[in-house]
């Protein structure tokens, strides 16, 4: 077919710039939601700000090889997992060994002791819990319970995504999502009830 | 407190409470829930504490940063 025309070598670098700055427009809209969960798996406001510009920079040179149409905030929460655990995260990943874990219904049946049954039909049960201690309880989880139960529960990622994010089988972020959980509740329980 | 014969229940809740089960569990926990107080508190109790601590946990994007990320766009562009 010989060289390309000028002409149409000229409407597919003008498409290709469209495409980019469309991909761009997405990937900002989705920032505010990026920082939020950047900010709980990471302990510093400014470590949440380096890694979601880092995240972005890396999105931004990378974006071609986001597929349109496929989930963009998906997207650009594996590249910030992946470089969240690049910046050293690996070597103290979580041990084997984790503290015997109370059930799920454990913090409910504190407060059921502690203020009776009925205490469990308020909504305001549950705030005497303040932000710190959800945050410091959010992040004392070891690393990968927390990446999980962050991206589920403050992301509101599904399984499916999550267990994309993170590169790992389905069953293990039900697991660690479970086990996260369980230990949230455990660590929340003395100010719960107190 | 029938706690024993709930076991089961209380981890089928989590899953029904993050919209993850199959119809054919959905429809387990929906009737195990009708019929059982304890379990119905505590997954109403469940759902209190996810939105709160989704809400109480979420810190918005400082301001600022907006204007960095923007200025990643497409160096040069």
């Amino acid at each position: 077919m010989g060289e390309p025309e000028p002409e149409t070598e000229a409407h597919r670098i003008a498409a290709e710039a469209r495409d980019r700055v469309r991909f761009e427009e997405e990937a900002l809209e989705l920032a505010d939601q990026v920082y939020r969960v950047a900010r709980r798996l990471v302990g510093s406001r400014e470590e949440a700000e380096d890694l979601v510009q880092e995240t972005y920079g890396r999105a931004f040179r990378s974006w071609r090889s986001y597929t349109p149409g496929t989930n963009l905030r998906a997207w650009l929460l594996r590249i910030l997992t992946n470089l969240n655990l690049d910046r050293g995260r690996r070597i103290q990943r979580s041990p084997d060994f984790q503290p015997i874990e109370e059930g799920d219904y454990y913090l409910a049946n504190k407060v059921a002791e502690a203020q009776g049954e009925q205490a469990l039909d308020q909504d305001r049960v549950v705030e005497r819990l303040s932000q710190d201690s959800i945050v410091n309880a959010l992040s004392s989880l070891p690393h990968d319970f927390r990446d999980t139960v962050v991206l589920v529960d403050i992301g509101e990622f599904s399984y499916a995504d999550a267990a994309q994010i993170l590169d790992v089988p389905i069953g293990t972020v039900m697991s660690r999502l479970h086990r996260g959980r369980r230990l949230l509740k455990s660590r929340l329980a003395d100010e719960a009830v107190s | 407190m029938s706690k024993g014969p709930c076991e089961a229940c209380e981890e089928l809740l989590q899953g029904y409470l993050d919209r993850e089960l199959t119809d054919d569990e959905v429809s387990l926990a929906e009737s195990h829930l009708d019929g059982c107080e304890y379990c119905r508190r505590r997954y109403r109790f469940e759902v209190s504490l996810r939105r709160y601590v989704q809400t109480t946990a979420v810190e918005r994007m400082p301001p600022g940063l907006m204007e960095k990320l923007a200025e990643l766009r497409s160096a040069g562009a």
